[in-house]
């Protein structure tokens, strides 16, 4: 099926494979189902199933929250405090798609350990988030400034135009491609660890490779994504 | 090398080219070390801001990478998408 990193074939092991062809064309090209595809499918459900067993518990919440309540609570607001430290008395309009894409590249970096490749290391993934960023972007700076937004392109000077507009476009590049590199670096490494090393050194070793790659640079990634998509937004409010 | 085609010249040039693209990684290894030395240094001074500190040191670390990530993706598109041949 290919899903599952077997360590068989080297340069095989982290690419995106097809697993299923549809019985269409689109655009003359084929269109298959991927590994990708497949992943994120199972992150979404696995985020579904979990959103309503956390709903469930806080219809009738405690007073005093245990377990699982205290950990959302404390999850909640630690978002809160990160979207509060960009967007200020703004927060709360947007708090929804920032925690939305939080939990889910989260969960896509996260799920190196579940034997899944990592959604988020598919180019056509982090573009699409990247442009969903680039879309709020143009859409607040024209409800919020109307001409000025574009106008705004020809300043300082009118020489600068090309200069702005590269800029302008440059974002939602930049930040794509800065988590699909560094996730597809992680892949890499641990594709070519599992495929060149014996059985006896993937027992327990890939745990610290694991840890960084996916973990650290997973987690560090997301939080970055997140912060870039409020410092601009917050530019065009 | 007999059978030396320019299908090969290419490839061979294009596995050179994978490896000038990764110097690219010196960049971010220098300003990395950089801002972790000032971040050390801003913790001897104020150990209390320790959090915020590190915090905001990962934070421009990981976006002073992107540079050297530019040059693994195009490291990666000339050894395995082979633009050119």
């Amino acid at each position: 099926m290919g899903l599952f990193l077997t360590g068989n074939e080297l340069a095989e092991s982290f690419m995106i494979k097809g697993v299923y062809k549809l019985p269409f064309q689109f655009l003359g090209g084929d269109v298959w189902i991927t590994t990708t595809a497949i992943s994120s499918w199972i992150i979404t459900i696995m985020i579904l199933a979990f959103g309503i067993i956390v709903g469930n518990k806080f219809k009738n919440a405690d007073e005093i929250p245990t377990g699982l309540q205290n950990f959302i609570e404390m999850a909640v607001e630690a978002l809160n405090g990160m979207a509060d430290s960009i967007l200020g008395e703004n927060r709360n309009r947007f708090i929804n798609y920032i925690g939305t894409l939080f939990i889910f590249i989260l969960t896509c970096n996260l799920s190196g350990f579940m034997g899944m490749r990592a959604p988020t290391a598919d180019y056509g993934v982090t573009f699409c988030l990247g442009f969903f960023t680039f879309a709020i972007v143009q859409f607040q700076g024209i409800k919020n400034h109307g001409a000025g937004h574009f106008t705004g392109l020809f300043q300082p000077l009118p020489v600068l135009f090309p200069i702005n507009l590269i800029g302008e476009f440059a974002n939602p590049i930049s930040i794509s491609l800065r988590l699909f590199a560094n996730l597809l670096s992680g892949v890499i490494m641990l594709g070519l660890w599992y495929g060149m090393t014996p059985l006896l050194a993937q027992i327990a070793v890939p745990s610290f490779l694991h840890a960084y790659l996916d973990l650290f640079s997973g987690a560090i990634q997301t939080y970055v994504f997140c912060m870039l998509t409020m410092v601009y937004v917050n530019d065009k409010l | 090398m007999t059978n030396f085609t320019g299908h090969d010249f290419i490839w061979g040039c294009s596995a050179i080219g994978a490896g000038l693209a990764l110097i690219a990684g010196i960049g971010p290894g220098v300003g990395q070390g950089i801002a972790a030395g000032y971040g050390a240094s801003a913790v001897g001074r104020n150990p209390g801001a320790k959090s915020d500190i590190t915090s905001t040191m990962l934070l421009g670390q990981a976006v002073a990478e992107t540079t050297g990530l530019y040059g693994l993706v195009v490291a990666i598109i000339l050894m395995f998408v082979k633009p050119f041949g």
